[in-house]
């Protein structure tokens, strides 16, 4: 972090691609062809603004989510700064408190089966929370990741009215030390980003990262419109559901054995 | 959020009275030196004179490349201004806003404009999330 | 043909007139004590949530808000549909319209999360929202009503008061349409997934709107000694019960479409029957305070006689109506909005499945109080500086031919 600022990164960025242009089409003689479209349509330069080339999203098998576990849960708040290991809104009461993911346990009414799964925002394609914003603030970005841009926040609470998922927290108090990558504040909505700041530099959303650390490989992450993605190919083969579906917001979450 | 005109003219008013109190420099808020020069010959990352003048311009339209776009390049970034730019107070902890100490406060407590970039921002640097996080 | 009456502004010099006034400046100011105490801390001091988003501000502000452009229907009978026994009460009208949208305006913004951003939702239009649609509403009907209320009161632009009145009423049904839609487009949750929200709404401020009108005239005639005759206040009277009654209609057809569709008889149950604090607002508050009792008032002749019973039954469609906005928003929120349908929520840190409890504190309750002081306000100064009232509404004055039944 003390390194001198890099004036020069036109010039950086631009031996960076074609270094990396050189090193995928180096792989792509040496492995499959797919390799090569996969690493291209992933390493976007820093100063290029992201596309609807990509639609990131997350896949998450039901069966193999482990009851009781709550590793991805812990990994966002530390990754994200928010929920009782960060100490930060210690004025809220419970139902006050920012909960970006939150572990589910359900039981189906008929047949009694019980599981777990976690829930967090569904980066829908349309959006109710972005529809009924009036200032703009809620929005999705070309690559499908839904956002609330503070900076134009009003604190109006809309969005959390619309979401069928529940799945936004309003700021009750005055925050401290906010993680420099995931700043949120006082008077403002705010819920889960699929990690953006790590999207944006190739990294996995720290949900995903936890829950394969832990063994149980419950969550993929990845590009929804890349036909050889791992999460793609899992999607094409195994199929997954939307949570309520029915209301046709076309999720970028999908489940496996709702 | 503040009205650009605002600021501009309040930092203007600031610029054009200079020289004549240049003499009770006491007067003038001091600026912690930044921890290093990110141009040998500007300085900072642009002419100081431009930078004292137009930040807010940069940081905004930074801001929303990255908000909105996912451009998370280091230049204008509010991290590395921070990251830079930040100085211990006297205790020797990193100053928070708001003190004297604390680089953007250190001008913005004397013209007295208020900004909320710290309402959601960290005032201070702080270790770099374990993946990806870092800026290129 | 009888001679115009007389608009006259009230004196305004008594004590009783500068104590109301301090009255209602003592609530204003309690509104804004409140409004910089939950803002100074956060909205932690408040009983909201983020289960229950939207509270009792939100209650007084949607219910002044409908009410505005229900009171302004009063002027609309005399402009846009030209019954000339109303011309005497539309200026008071077109002003208590502005006075309510005013008021409750206030709340909502000093509700937000960040208030001192309000120029960016002023000046930035995100057009699919409901909400930046009402934003445009509430400010073309200032505009619209204030341009109306000039047609009224400067002489030679009476020719044009037809026209500025008939674009008002449009106006005003569009924008209590908007309000009601804010809720209607809410397609998650199953009390606010209905259509029929955005005509019931419109009804609700034909209601709301006039029980209003009918107490501030009441008062302003009786403290400034002007003859208010029968002839005008039984036909606002009756007017206000078919209003009562259609709103009661409304409800009803909404209760029971919610009925048939099997997804919401889980939120029917909860309102009419299981809900504890819900069902008995919705039963005793909305159905029997707001509604029956006032019926009962307007159309048993023996009772209608009393005025001051009429105005007590105005007053309980006001206590209904506002009951009826608190099950509306808070109600539907309360009730666990259907995430995973065929399924139980047997654990969860969100509260998924639960009915929210919410208990507005006193600074909410006041914040939304202060709106009716700041509408409340606005009348009483603007009919002491110009010409709002008619000097008289004896039967007289109004309508010569009329008998006393």
């Amino acid at each position: 972090m003390t390194q001198p600022v890099n004036t020069k990164e036109t010039t950086t960025d631009l031996y960076r691609r074609q270094f990396l242009g050189k090193t995928a089409a180096a792989a792509g003689f040496a492995l499959a062809p797919g390799m090569l479209l996969t690493e291209i349509a992933h390493a976007k330069p820093a100063d290029e603004a992201v596309s609807d080339k990509n639609r990131w999203g997350l896949l998450i098998n039901t069966n193999k989510c482990g009851s009781g576990c709550t590793a991805c849960v812990t990994a966002c708040q530390t990754e994200n700064g928010w929920g009782e290991l960060n100490h930060s809104e210690e004025h809220s009461r419970a139902s006050q408190k920012a909960v970006w993911i939150r572990k589910v346990k359900l039981k189906d009414k008929q047949t009694g089966h019980v599981q777990s799964l976690p829930l967090m925002c569904q980066h829908c394609e349309h959006p109710p929370c972005v529809d009924v914003c009036p200032t703009g603030a809620s929005f999705k970005r070309k690559d499908g990741i839904v956002l609330v841009d503070k900076h134009i926040c009003i604190g109006c609470r809309y969005c959390m009215m619309a979401c069928p998922y529940k799945a936004r927290s309003f700021i009750h108090e005055a925050l401290q030390n906010q993680k420099v990558h995931s700043p949120r504040g006082k008077g403002t909505v705010e819920s889960c980003t699929m990690c953006v700041h790590r999207v944006d530099n190739d990294g996995t959303p720290a949900c995903v990262e936890a829950c394969n650390a832990e063994g149980h490989q419950a969550m993929y992450f990845g590009d929804l419109k890349d036909s050889n993605s791992a999460i793609s190919k899992e999607l094409a083969k195994n199929g997954g559901q939307q949570i309520r579906a029915d209301l046709d917001l076309n999720t970028g979450v999908r489940y496996q054995g709702l | 959020m503040l009205s650009r005109k605002t600021i501009i003219s309040t930092l203007a008013g600031v610029f054009v009275l200079l020289p004549m109190i240049a003499q009770a420099s006491d007067l003038l808020p001091t600026v912690p030196k930044a921890k290093a020069k990110a141009n040998p010959e500007t300085l900072c990352i642009r002419d100081v004179k431009v930078m004292r003048k137009n930040h807010m311009n940069f940081i905004m339209h930074k801001r929303d490349e990255t908000m909105r776009k996912g451009i998370r390049t280091k230049k204008d970034s509010l991290a590395e201004c921070i990251s830079c730019h930040i100085s211990k107070d006297k205790s020797g902890n990193y100053a928070s806003f708001g003190d004297d100490k604390h680089f953007c406060s250190s001008c913005h407590n004397h013209v007295a404009v208020k900004i909320d970039c710290f309402d959601c921002h960290n005032d201070k640097p702080t270790a770099a999330s374990k993946t990806g996080s870092t800026l290129k | 043909m009888k001679k115009n009456i007389p608009f006259l502004a009230i004196e305004g010099r008594s004590s009783s007139y500068y104590s109301l006034l301090a009255l209602l400046g003592a609530f204003i100011l309690a509104s804004l004590g409140a409004f910089y105490y939950m803002e100074h801390h956060g909205h932690y001091v408040t009983g909201m949530s983020n289960q229950i988003v939207w509270g009792i501000p939100h209650v007084f502000a949607v219910f002044l808000i409908v009410a505005a452009s229900g009171i302004l229907n009063v002027a609309s009978i005399s402009s846009a549909f030209n019954k000339k026994a109303y011309k005497p009460l539309a200026r008071l009208s077109a002003l208590a319209a502005i006075a309510l949208l005013a008021g409750g305006l206030m709340i909502l913004v000093l509700d937000l999360g960040r208030p001192e951003r309000l120029v960016i939702a002023m000046t930035y239009y995100n057009l699919k929202s409901i909400f930046a649609w009402n934003m445009l509403l509430y400010n073309g009907f200032f505009a619209i009503v204030i341009i109306y209320l000039w047609t009224m009161m400067q002489r030679n632009l009476g020719k044009y008061t037809r026209i500025a009145g008939t674009a008002a009423f449009l106006w005003r049904l569009a924008l209590t349409t908007g309000t009601g839609s804010i809720f209607g487009f809410i397609v998650a949750r199953q009390g606010y997934d209905a259509a029929i929200m955005a005509p019931m709404f419109v009804i609700m401020s034909f209601s709301f709107g006039l029980a209003i009108y009918i107490l501030i005239l009441m008062a302003s005639y009786n403290w400034t000694d002007r003859p208010l005759g029968d002839a005008i206040f039984n036909r606002l009277k009756n007017l206000l019960g078919v209003f009562v009654a259609a709103v009661l209609y409304f409800v009803t057809v909404y209760h029971l479409t919610n009925l048939y569709e099997a997804q919401h008889h889980d939120f029917e149950m909860f309102i009419l029957k299981d809900g504890g604090i819900y069902t008995q607002l919705f039963w005793v508050g909305q159905i029997i305070i707001g509604g029956i009792i006032p019926l009962i008032i307007f159309y048993t002749p023996s009772l209608a006689k009393s005025r001051g019973l009429v105005g007590f039954g105005a007053l309980l469609v006001i206590i209904g109506g506002l009951i009826q906005v608190y099950g509306i928003i808070i109600g539907g929120q309360a009730f666990p909005m259907t995430i995973f349908p065929g399924k139980e929520v047997i654990e969860t840190t969100f509260a998924d499945g639960a009915i929210a409890t919410y208990i507005p504190t006193l600074a909410e309750t006041l914040l939304g109080l202060g709106g009716f002081a700041v509408a409340l306000f606005l009348i009483a100064f603007c009919v002491k500086i110009m010409d709002f009232l008619p000097a008289s509404l004896a039967d007289k004055d109004v309508d010569p031919h009329y008998k006393a039944s």
